[in-house]
């Protein structure tokens, strides 16, 4: 047993970062430390610059760009970019469809899709939810009927992020209305362009604008869409959902965000003396990095037995790191709103299609987003499967209850 | 980065879990228990005779060379088996003081017996008001020609009661707080002046509150530089507190697996009552609490050796918090979980709920590791 990360891993982390620092523009790193929202072209640009190194599609199969990696090696990867703080790869390609297709989809399909989403040339979004299917996803309605060579699409989709920047939409759609639930979905893929779409935004309590609902209204998408076999596309779902898990942790962002906090607790007056200095605040902080601790070593924990894993299924330990990882993580969007204090309070929008968005800070010119992200960050345990939900399937998978 | 056990570790584990099998179950531990001494010698004898009692030491000790990750498995067997013998206050702790701070003759003259099992030690440290500040040491120790004389008091000394030799500190200067000037000596706990009064714990162990009153001490039995002894006692607390962590990591993998078997086979309402959402949430609570403790625990065995001291304290502290935070929500789980039964003393699942429960009482409960992490500012 060595915990530690062998030469070579430290070899590789160095190399990882010397990367990451050189290569990052500066105006994208600052706005994450800032905890600022990202343009669609800052993360274009940075999965452009990721892919001409190779690293895109880090964890895919070598043959379609992957890096090889070990587990290990992906871990410090991914630590690294939310250390620097960087972008990570948009999600909805490079850990979602991407490894369905890569799974399940046709040989067409794979050199459709997939070297366009290693250089992000194509956006992708998910649509899964359904307003009458959240946590019981499986209950979706949005019907795609098949006529010809074509599946008619009819339905709505909710809370579809980002759907905004989006060329396509990979969705989860019944295609056998008499089958038991889960047995009559299909997954296929549709053209945000494909006439019958309307996409509208959700504005969310902070007052941003992430997600979407997205209305299908006899949408006409060909039937070489479908991925993998008519009525599969549940196993299809709880694959890449599966796979959502494992990433969800965040650590490296958390450690980030704790450092964030020192930093300005260091800066900010309680009393006669700084923040950082006062001890109950101390003490909360410390909680926060003991928990934050054990969440890594038990993600390391899990890495390390994924060396070991045979079977292609997600290992229901990585429910504890979403649960684990979510509370961590908004613990430390709490401390922050306490760093900030009373100019938590002004409203200062950073959105452009808000008249106010581009005047001076008010307060600390730091303390804009730090509120917002409070508010914005209980989705964390909501959304991936709600925490309860993780709990349904450590119950069952794990305690056999 | 590989968290796997080595093939001579896999053995070693091996052979302790079936000695611990075949001699540990329930019952037999409350045989044990009704010994005068509160554990039973043959045991003791058993371990010596697989190696367990010599597993810190140098080969030439009667050892076997073993590092921070033999004791992890060591302790988290006992404490998945509630053993009672005193393993953390003689080869962990006493064995420490030796391995860390003793020169060549006192190590060849005791750890020899330690590891042949015919000698056991305790650590008497704790004072009335020290509380867990391993620097705030009262008895005094004045030079007398060659040697020191001894006078104080030393509480909740485990195992203090059977020990035939006690590490003891005292203060050769400074005052009562300040962290220099602090001596360790070994006594023998049958020298002159030395009185002591055993009794039963809590958790089915046993301690001693032990008088010294002008007792003697030679040169032979100075541990160190006197008046320089507190990153001695540090160290080896450290290795102690890992070592406590891997044993409440037992315990507590004992508590959760009680309570889903019970949570299977208790039936009310009709259905088993781990059919409910709010009773199944619960034990998945407990089953993170378990694995963010085992996490730590591992991370602090991997520190415990750790050169560098403040990285090593700081490592340390955080599992302690952790271990501390876990063993009151498995704890107290467990027993709610159980309803009735698990109040009653026949049945097993609250032993280990007083066990975890002292543990979080020894060398700092949550509450002070966390106060020093903070202090510190590093976790």
């Amino acid at each position: 047993m060595d915990l530690r990360f062998t030469p070579e891993e430290l070899a590789f982390r160095d190399e990882v970062r010397a990367f990451f620092r050189a290569s990052l523009p500066a105006s994208i790193r600052t706005k994450l430390v800032d905890g600022k929202h990202l343009a669609k072209d800052d993360i274009v640009t940075w999965q452009r610059i990721l892919n001409k190194k190779g690293w895109a599609v880090a964890n895919w199969p070598v043959a379609w760009g992957g890096t090889g990696w070990t587990p290990v090696q992906q871990y410090i990867f991914q630590e690294e970019l939310q250390l620097t703080p960087a972008p990570q790869p948009l999600g909805f390609g490079v850990t979602m469809v991407g490894p369905v297709i890569i799974a399940f989809g046709s040989e067409e399909q794979k050199k459709r899709y997939l070297p366009a989403i290693a250089n992000l040339d194509v956006w992708w979004c998910q649509g899964f939810s359904e307003p009458g299917a959240g946590s019981d996803l499986a209950s979706l309605r949005t019907a795609a009927k098949r006529e010809g060579d074509y599946y008619v699409v009819n339905g709505q989709k909710t809370w579809t992020t980002l759907a905004q920047h989006a060329d396509w939409i990979f969705c989860l759609v019944r295609t056998d209305p008499q089958a038991k639930k889960q047995e009559g979905i299909s997954f296929l893929l549709i053209d945000m362009e494909t006439p019958g779409i309307t996409v509208r935004p959700i504005i969310t309590i902070e007052g941003g604008h992430e997600v979407n609902e997205v209305f299908f209204d006899d949408v006409k998408v060909p039937a070489e869409n479908l991925v993998g076999q008519e009525n599969r596309g549940w196993d299809y779902a709880k694959y890449l959902l599966g796979r959502e898990r494992t990433g969800i942790a965040r650590v490296g962002l958390s450690k980030e965000r704790l450092r964030r906090i020192k930093e300005l607790a260091a800066m900010e007056r309680a009393g006669d003396k700084s923040l950082i200095e006062d001890e109950r605040f101390r003490e909360k902080l410390a909680a926060v990095e003991v928990e934050l601790k054990a969440l890594e070593m038990t993600q390391l924990r899990v890495v390390a037995a994924e060396r070991r894993r045979t079977d292609n299924k997600p290992d229901p330990a990585s429910s504890i790191l979403k649960i684990k990882g979510t509370e961590i993580q908004q613990a430390t969007t709490e401390l922050l709103l306490e760093v900030v204090g009373p100019y938590a309070l002004p409203y200062q929008p950073e959105h452009e299609d808000d008249e106010r968005w581009n005047e001076p800070p008010i307060g600390p010119e730091w303390a804009g987003p730090i509120a917002p992200t409070y508010f914005n960050w209980r989705k964390t345990t909501i959304y991936g499967g709600t925490n309860e939900i993780q709990k349904n399937i450590i119950a069952k998978a794990i305690l056999g209850l | 980065m590989d968290f796997d056990l080595s093939e001579e570790q896999r053995l070693l584990k091996e052979s302790l879990d079936r000695l611990i099998d075949d001699r540990y179950a329930f019952e037999q531990r409350k045989g044990y228990a009704q010994n005068p001494e509160g554990w039973s010698r043959e045991l003791w004898a058993q371990f010596a005779g697989i190696g367990l009692l010599g597993l810190p030491f140098e080969e030439r000790h009667g050892g076997s060379a073993g590092g921070p990750v033999e004791t992890m498995i060591a302790m988290e067997a006992f404490g998945r088996s509630l053993v009672l013998e005193p393993y953390l206050a003689t080869i962990v702790l006493g064995g420490g003081f030796l391995r860390h701070g003793g020169g060549a003759e006192q190590c060849a003259n005791i750890i020899p017996k330690i590891a042949d099992g015919s000698l056991t030690v305790a650590f008497a440290h704790t004072e009335r008001q020290s509380r867990y500040d391993l620097h705030d040491v009262e008895t005094r120790a004045v030079r007398d020609g060659v040697g020191w004389v001894l006078d104080g008091e030393k509480g909740v000394v485990l195992h203090g009661d059977t020990a035939d030799k006690l590490i003891v500190t005292a203060r050769v200067g400074g005052g009562r707080r300040d962290r220099d000037g602090i001596a360790a000596f070994i006594v023998d706990s049958k020298a002159a002046g030395v009185s002591r009064r055993g009794y039963p714990t809590q958790d089915g162990l046993r301690a001693a509150e032990i008088m010294l009153s002008g007792v003697r001490v030679g040169p032979e039995g100075v541990l160190g530089e006197p008046g320089k002894a507190l990153p001695l006692v540090e160290r080896v607390v450290d290795e102690a507190i890992a070592a406590l962590c891997a044993e409440a990591v037992g315990a507590m993998a004992v508590m959760d697996e009680l309570t889903v078997e019970y949570l299977k086979t208790r039936r009310q309402f009709g259905r088993e009552i781990g059919s409910f959402q709010i009773l199944q949430h619960r034990a998945v609570d407990m089953l993170i609490a378990l694995e963010q403790a085992r996490s730590m625990a591992m991370f602090a065995t991997m520190m415990a050796a750790d050169e560098n001291a403040l990285e090593r304290r700081n490592a340390v502290g955080a599992a302690k918090v952790q271990i501390g935070r876990s063993g009151k929500f498995i704890g107290q789980q467990a027993i709610q979980l159980h309803g009735g039964i698990g109040m009653t003393m026949e049945y097993k699942v609250g032993h280990y709920f007083k066990r975890v429960t002292m543990i979080d009482t020894m060398f700092g409960d949550a509450d002070h590791h966390l106060r020093q992490l903070a202090r510190r500012g590093a976790a």
